[in-house]
C-alpha cells in the first residue's frame, strides 16, 4: 500500500547531489543569451531607442522591438491589456521594452547601453486610494476598475440594529515577494519544422502554449512546452512566465538560434509579480451571546499597471473575506485598481490573506470587546457540517475546521500555557495568539473554463508503469504524491511508477497548476485513466481464464477471481500477457471538475467544490527595549481530507507558515510614490533564516472529501494564509497593543510600545 | 589570465576571464551546474563551495583569487562520506522540496560536520543561516543535519 506512506520523494537525490537540472543549468549547441531592456520609471512616453547601434554590437545575432514581434503584441492572460513588449509609453518601472540576444553576456550588456533608452516621465499614480481622483490619469478604461466583486447576503442595515456590538476598523497589507530560489528563466529552440520548443521554469505549461503561439504567431500544434526542474514557484510562476518564455521565443526566431533567457534576481524582484497590497474596511457586529450577527466589508486592492490575474485574486479574496464563519447578513464590496506600479499577482492563497488578515484580526479585536475568550468566540461561530457560507453554500461534507480547534486548543495546552506565559516577569512579553481559516481547494466558480486535468498511464511489457500530468512538480511534491496514487490504485509497489516531465505535447490540458488543485484534480485523472487499464487487464485475465470479466478483479498487484480468490495472476505475468494479446495498455484519461456555481449580482453561490479548513495557534515573544517580536512556536492543524504522504504535508505546513511568518515580520517591498522599488535584493527584503524559524507542531486532520483521490483534497496554499492575524492576535495578547497593518517590524511596533511606557 | 587551481581534487589549469566570477568559471567553463546562482550578491548561499575547505559565496568570490587554492563544490562533495550522509539524510528527512537551495545546503552543512562532528540544533541554526530556503521552513533541514551527524558517528 502506497497512500498514507511517507515514501521518500523521487526528485530528492538528484536535487541533493546537484545534478537536477534547472533551466539555467542547460546549454545547446549555438545557444545565444537574451537580456531585457526594462524602464527604469513608472510612466513615460519613449522618446529614444537607438536599435541600430545595438544590432552593429559584435556577437549580437537579433534585437527585438515591439515593432519586430512576428505575432500579437499581447500576453493573454485573463483580458489582453498587456504587451508583450511596451509599445511608445511605460505605465511601471521594470516594464519589457527591447530585448537583445548575442553570443555573450558582455555583448548582451553592450547592446542594453547602445540602446541609449530616454522616457519622457509623466506623473505617475501610485497611490492605490486616489484611483477615482480626477486628477489622476487614466490607466485602465474609465475608473481604473480592473475588478469589482460583490456579495449581498440578507439585510445588514437591519442586522446591525439587533447587534449588542459593533466594531469598524481598517486593516493594511503590504506586497509580498515569493523569492523562488530560482529567478525566472526560459530556453527557447527553434525546430526545424519551423515551429519553436520551450524549456523552462513554470507552473503552467498550457498557459505559456497559448501565450508563445500568440506572440510568435505560429499554431498551437508547432509550438511544445517542457517544464524543467522548477526551483520554487508560488504562485509567482503562474502568469509571468508567459512573457519571459515570449520574449525567448521572439529572440529564438529571429535569430534562429537557441535563446536563454535568465532573469538576476533584481530584475527579477523589479518587473515580476507580486502579493497584492490591500486595505480592508470592515465592519463587525455581535450579539451579547457572542454570536455574529452582520458583517460588511470594503476591499480595495493595488494591482498595478496590467490586469493579468487581478480579478481572480480579488475574486478568490472576496469570497474568504468574511472567514469560516457563519454570519446571515453580509455585504462586501471589492474593487482591484489600476495603479503604475507592477502588476501583481497570483501569490500562494491568491487574495485570501489580505482579506483574512482582516477578518482574523476583526474577530479578535470583537471577542476582547465582548470579554469572550478568542477560542470561546470562535467555537460559537465557526462553520459546521450543514451550514452555510457567507455565499450560501451549505457545508454538507469534509468539514473538520472544529477538530483542527479543538486539537490545535489541547497540543499547545491553550488555557494552560497562556496563563503560565503572562505571569513570566521579563521584558520579553509573551502572547498567545489564535486563527481559524478555510481554503476554497481548486478553481471554483471563478474559474470554471480551465477546470480540467488530463493523465497518460501506461504499462509497460516489463510491469512497470509510466505516467504523466500536465500539472506541474514546482517543489511541492506532486510528482511523489501522484505516483503513490497510481501504485494504490493498481495495488503494486511505489518503486513501479515513474511520472515523466511535463510536456504539452503529451498529456492534454489540464489547466493550471494552481489553488492547491494538482493532487485532487490530477489525481482524479490518473483514477479514472488507472479505472480504465484496471478494465483492459481484467478482459486479459478473464480471457486466460476463460470466464467472464466481471468476475475478475485487479487489486493487489494481481488479477484475482472473485469466485475462488486463491485463482490470481500477479502483476507481472499479467502485464506481459497483456502486451502478447495486444490489450490497450497506454490510455489518455480527462477529468472535469465537479460542478460550482456563481450569481456576481448577489455573490450566492456554491462558490467551491470543497474546502479545506485550518487552526494556528501562535506564541510570540515581544522584546519590548527593541520593539523585535519572535513566532517562538507554533501549533498548525489542517483539515485536508486525506494525507496522502505524511512527510510531504508536514513540509507544506512547516514551508507555508513560515513563509507567513515573513509576511506577519519581516518581508516588506516597498515602491516610493514616484514608482521607484527601494529594496530590490534578496539584502534588503528579509525572508526568513534558520535563525527566524519557529518550532512547528504540525498537526494533521483527516475530513474525507468524497470526491478526491483517496479522499484527498489540496491544501498547500492553505498554511501560510492564517499566521500573520496569529502573530498579531499574539502580540495583542502579549502587550495589549493591536496592529493593523502588517509587517509588525520592529520600526513600527517599538514606537507603540514607548507610547505605552509614558502611559504609564 | 591563466589559473591553476584545484577542483574536487583534480588539478586544472585554465585561461580566465579576469572580471569573472568563480561561480562563472564553475558552471561555465567546468559544467559543474550544482552550484547554483540564486541572488549573485552573496545573501541566498545557493553558490556555496569550500574554498580550502572555508564555505564561501563563489559569486563574491573573484576567479582569480583561486589561483594555487583548492575548490570543493557539491559535485566532489557528494562523494565523501560526511557528503553522502548528508544527501541520505536530507533525502530520508524530507529536507528537500524546489531543491535549488539543497547543493548549497549540503555545502554548508559538509563544512558544519568536518569542523563540528556532533552539533547541537542552535549551532546547525547559526552555521546554516547564510544560506535561503524558501519552501521547507527549515525545519526538516536542521533535522537532516542531525540525523546525518547521528549516522556519522553510529558508522564510525
Amino acid at each position: 500500500m502506497a497512500v498514507g506512506k511517507r515514501v521518500i520523494r523521487v526528485d530528492a537525490r538528484a536535487k541533493a547531489d546537484g545534478s537536477a537540472k534547472y533551466v539555467a543549468d542547460m546549454s545547446m549547441p549555438g545557444m545565444l543569451v537574451g537580456r531585457v531592456l526594462h524602464s527604469p520609471v513608472a510612466r513615460g512616453r519613449i522618446t529614444n531607442l537607438d536599435i541600430d547601434s545595438a544590432r552593429k554590437i559584435a556577437g549580437v545575432r537579433a534585437v527585438v522591438t515591439a515593432e519586430d514581434i512576428p505575432g500579437g503584441n499581447i500576453c493573454h492572460i485573463v483580458i489582453d491589456d498587456m504587451p508583450l513588449l511596451a509599445n511608445g509609453e511605460v505605465k511601471y518601472t521594470g516594464e519589457p521594452i527591447a530585448l537583445v540576444a548575442a553570443e555573450s553576456r558582455s555583448a548582451v550588456e553592450d547592446a542594453l547601453e547602445a540602446m541609449n533608452l530616454q522616457i519622457e516621465q509623466l506623473p505617475p499614480l501610485t497611490d492605490p486610494e486616489k484611483y477615482a481622483d480626477p486628477d489622476s490619469p487614466r490607466l485602465s478604461g474609465k475608473d481604473n476598475i480592473f475588478a469589482h466583486h460583490k456579495i449581498r447576503r440578507g439585510k445588514t442595515d437591519v442586522a446591525f440594529g439587533k447587534a449588542d456590538i459593533v466594531i469598524e476598523r481598517t486593516y493594511r497589507t503590504t506586497y509580498q515577494e515569493h523569492a523562488y530560489l530560482e529567478t525566472q528563466g526560459m530556453l527557447a529552440v527553434p525546430t526545424q519544422e519551423g515551429g519553436i520548443d520551450i524549456y523552462g521554469s513554470m507552473q503552467c505549461p498550457f498557459y505559456v502554449h497559448g501565450a508563445v503561439a500568440t506572440v510568435c504567431g505560429l499554431p498551437q500544434s508547432k509550438v511544445r512546452i517542457i517544464q524543467t526542474t522548477t526551483g520554487g514557484a508560488f504562485g509567482g510562476k503562474e502568469d509571468v512566465p508567459s512573457l519571459v518564455a515570449g520574449w525567448a521565443a521572439v529572440l529564438a526566431l529571429k535569430a534562429n538560434r537557441p535563446v536563454k533567457l535568465i532573469l538576476d534576481r533584481s530584475e527579477d524582484i523589479i518587473s515580476m509579480s507580486k502579493r497584492h497590497p490591500s486595505r480592508t474596511h470592515i465592519k463587525l457586529g455581535a450579539d451579547k451571546k457572542g454570536k455574529l450577527v452582520a458583517a460588511e466589508v470594503d476591499i480595495l486592492f493595488d494591482a498595478g499597471a496590467y490586469a493579468t490575474l487581478s480579478s481572480v485574486v480579488l475574486w478568490r479574496g472576496t469570497v474568504h473575506a468574511c472567514g469560516p464563519y457563519r454570519i446571515p447578513a453580509v455585504k462586501i464590496d471589492a474593487r482591484a485598481v489600476a495603479t503604475n506600479k507592477v502588476p501583481c499577482g497570483a501569490y500562494r492563497g491568491f487574495g485570501s490573506p489580505q482579506t483574512l488578515f482582516a477578518i482574523e484580526s476583526a474577530i479578535d479585536e470583537l471577542a476582547y470587546k465582548l470579554d469572550i475568550d478568542p477560542v470561546e468566540f470562535r467555537r460559537i461561530n465557526i462553520l459546521k457540517k450543514g451550514d452555510k457560507t457567507v455565499t450560501g453554500q451549505k457545508i454538507r461534507s469534509s468539514c473538520g475546521l472544529e477538530e483542527c480547534l479543538e486539537r490545535a486548543v489541547q497540543a499547545s495546552d491553550f488555557i494552560n500555557l497562556r496563563k503560565k506565559l503572562h505571569s513570566e516577569d521579563s521584558p520579553v512579553k509573551r502572547g498567545l495568539g489564535i486563527s481559524t481559516i478555510f481554503y476554497g481547494m481548486g478553481l471554483g466558480a471563478g474559474g470554471t473554463k480551465l477546470a480540467r486535468t488530463g493523465a497518460y498511464v501506461s504499462i509497460q511489457p516489463d510491469g512497470s508503469v509510466q505516467f504523466a500530468v500536465g500539472t506541474t512538480e514546482m517543489g511541492q511534491g506532486m510528482r511523489t504524491v501522484l505516483g503513490q496514487i497510481v501504485a494504490e490504485a493498481f495495488g503494486i509497489p511505489f518503486e513501479k511508477v515513474s511520472c515523466l516531465p511535463v510536456d504539452t505535447s503529451r498529456v492534454p490540458d489540464s489547466g493550471p497548476t494552481v489553488a492547491s488543485r494538482a493532487t485532487t484534480m490530477s489525481g482524479r485523472a490518473l483514477l479514472q485513466a488507472c479505472t480504465h487499464l484496471k478494465r483492459n487487464l481484467a478482459k486479459v485475465a478473464a480471457a486466460e481464464w476463460g470466464t467472464k470479466d466481471r468476475i475478475v478483479n485487479i487489486a493487489a498487484g494481481k488479477a484475482i477471481r472473485t469466485d475462488n480468490p486463491d485463482i490470481t495472476i500477479p502483476w507481472n505475468e499479467l502485464a506481459a500477457i497483456a502486451f502478447d494479446k495486444k490489450a490497450e495498455l497506454t490510455v489518455v484519461a480527462h477529468d472535469s471538475s465537479p460542478p460550482t456555481s456563481w450569481n456576481p449580482e448577489t455573490g450566492q453561490g456554491d462558490a467551491y467544490v470543497v474546502y479545506s479548513w485550518c487552526a494556528n495557534i501562535a506564541q510570540v515573544a515581544v522584546d519590548t527595549r527593541t520593539g523585535e517580536v519572535r513566532l517562538e512556536k507554533l501549533w498548525a492543524a489542517h483539515d485536508i481530507g486525506k494525507a496522502i504522504n505524511p512527510t510531504l504535508v508536514e513540509g507544506q505546513i512547516e514551508g507555508g507558515s513560515v513563509q507567513g511568518m515573513g509576511y506577519g515580520l519581516t518581508e516588506e517591498y516597498i515602491i516610493d510614490e514616484n514608482g521607484i522599488p527601494l529594496n530590490p535584493k534578496l539584502s534588503f527584503y528579509y525572508i526568513p533564516t534558520t535563525e527566524d524559524a519557529p518550532t512547528i507542531e504540525p498537526i494533521i486532520v483527516e475530513s474525507a472529501y468524497d470526491k478526491g483521490p483517496f479522499g484527498a483534497k489540496g491544501f498547500g496554499e492553505q498554511p501560510l494564509m492564517g499566521i500573520a492575524p496569529a502573530i498579531a492576535n499574539a502580540i495583542f495578547d502579549a502587550v495589549k497593543i493591536r496592529f493593523r497593518e502588517q509587517p509588525f517590524t520592529p520600526e513600527k511596533v517599538w514606537p507603540e510600545l514607548k507610547g505605552l511606557d509614558n502611559e504609564d | 589570465m591563466r589559473i591553476e587551481f584545484t577542483i574536487n581534487g583534480h588539478p586544472v589549469n585554465m585561461e580566465i576571464d579576469p572580471s569573472a566570477r568563480l561561480l562563472d568559471i564553475l558552471r561555465e567553463n567546468l559544467d559543474l551546474t550544482g552550484t547554483k546562482e540564486g541572488c549573485g550578491e552573496g545573501e541566498c548561499g545557493a553558490c556555496s563551495v569550500l574554498l580550502d575547505g572555508a564555505l564561501v559565496n563563489s559569486c563574491l568570490v573573484p576567479a582569480f583569487q583561486v589561483d594555487s587554492r583548492s575548490v570543493e563544490t557539491i559535485e566532489g562533495l557528494r562523494e565523501t562520506e560526511i557528503g553522502k550522509a548528508l544527501i541520505d539524510a536530507f533525502c530520508e528527512s524530507g529536507a528537500i522540496q524546489c531543491g535549488f537551495c539543497s547543493p548549497g545546503f549540503i555545502v554548508a552543512s559538509t563544512a558544519l560536520l568536518r569542523s563540528n562532528p556532533e552539533p547541537t540544533e542552535s549551532e546547525i541554526r547559526a552555521a546554516l543561516s547564510g544560506n535561503l530556503c524558501r519552501c521547507t521552513g527549515y525545519t526538516k533541514i536542521i533535522e537532516a543535519v542531525l540525523l546525518a551527524s547521528k549516522k556519522i558517528k553510529e558508522k564510525r
